[in-house]
């Protein structure tokens, strides 16, 4: 239950890019947010919707891309996505694959009203 | 009046990357491996560190940063050991962050060689916080069940080693050590495996050792 404080997180981003763009308003929000981020994606829109009230970015809409997890092998070049907590190479069967997507928490886009 | 969308792709734990990367660095140049454990509530992490400090005693100095939502208790148990501790209360949040360490750090005194982190007990919300730790250990204790590594994957991903606790209560408990390691090490290859009892002091040369020889690694790749 971190959610919150990712979420402050959010809004200083939202602050601040409101202001480079002398933006009056946020009105939507894109997060990038992987299934291994630890994060997860119905606290952070409870979060958001508590957290907006009388800010710059009262009324704004949140939409969550969530990203599945993607390994890549080194032994054998393959990359594959991965549902489950088996993070082994789906081509060779190595276990030495590296997470190359999946654990992301990024502000992707922002759209403002200026 | 117009709308317009911009791309910003910010990293929403950007700060706290960045606060651990001066911690990391500032450790690094003064000599001290940084240990940061984690775990449930109640898998032994404070009773580790007294078993450590028993261990380390007249060998090496060590300091603890404890993180709970209240109380000064832990740190307590740790200063009644003879080693320094420093107590955050989180007042409700479920983890520690960088900067959070950050203002002890000033605080801890130069001439140490282990910094343990004591962790806010919760499996999942520390495993997203980097602490500028050199090592990251999850304990896993004989009561919880040898099917976690699989329930809590990201504690263990971002973990360097696995501590299996309460080695003492095994004959008691369907908890099958093997087991709770191969689903570990199935998420995180390469994984360090121990198995103590702090209570009775086994194990805990091994893992004094292996922090010993992480000391001297880190010490040696210094400039």
């Amino acid at each position: 239950m971190h959610e919150l404080s990712l979420i402050a997180s959010v809004f200083e981003v939202l602050e601040t890019e409101a202001r480079k763009h002398r933006a009056a308003r946020v009105l939507s929000v894109v997060l990038r947010v992987g299934v291994f981020s630890g994060a997860v994606p119905d606290l952070l829109e409870s979060a958001f919707d508590a957290y907006k009230k009388g800010t710059i970015a009262d009324g704004a809409r949140l939409e969550i891309v969530v990203v599945p997890v993607k390994v890549r092998c080194p032994d054998c070049g393959g990359e594959a996505v991965r549902e489950d907590a088996d993070f082994s190479c789906a081509a060779c069967g190595s276990r030495r694959v590296e997470i190359v997507e999946g654990r992301e928490l990024v502000v992707e886009k922002i759209e403002l009203e200026t | 009046m117009t709308t317009k969308t911009i791309t910003v792709v910010r990293d929403l734990l950007a700060t706290n990357k960045q606060a651990a990367a001066a911690i990391r660095e500032e450790l690094h140049g003064r000599g001290i491996l940084c240990v940061n454990l984690l775990s449930s509530p109640g898998s032994g992490k404070t009773t580790l560190l007294e078993a450590l400090a028993d261990r380390f005693r007249g060998h090496l100095r060590m300091a603890v940063i404890e993180g709970d939502i209240e109380t000064e208790r832990d740190a307590e148990r740790i200063r009644a050991k003879g080693v320094p501790a420093w107590q955050i209360t989180t007042g409700g949040a479920c983890h520690l962050e960088a900067r959070m360490i950050g203002k002890v750090l000033g605080d801890v005194p130069a001439a140490i060689d282990l910094l343990f982190i004591e962790n806010v007990g919760n499996l999942v919300c520390p495993a997203s916080y980097d602490l500028g730790e050199s090592l990251r250990f999850v304990l896993l204790s004989s009561p919880e069940g040898d099917d976690k590594p699989a329930k809590y994957p990201q504690a263990f991903l971002s973990a360097d080693g696995l501590i299996l606790t309460k080695a003492d209560l095994l004959p008691h408990l369907p908890f099958d050590p093997a087991r709770a390691a191969a689903e570990a090490l199935a998420i995180k290859p390469g994984l360090k495996v121990f198995t103590v009892s702090a209570l009775r002091g086994e194990g805990v040369d091994g893992l004094a050792g292996f922090l010993v020889e992480s000391l001297e690694r880190l010490r040696s790749g210094r400039a």
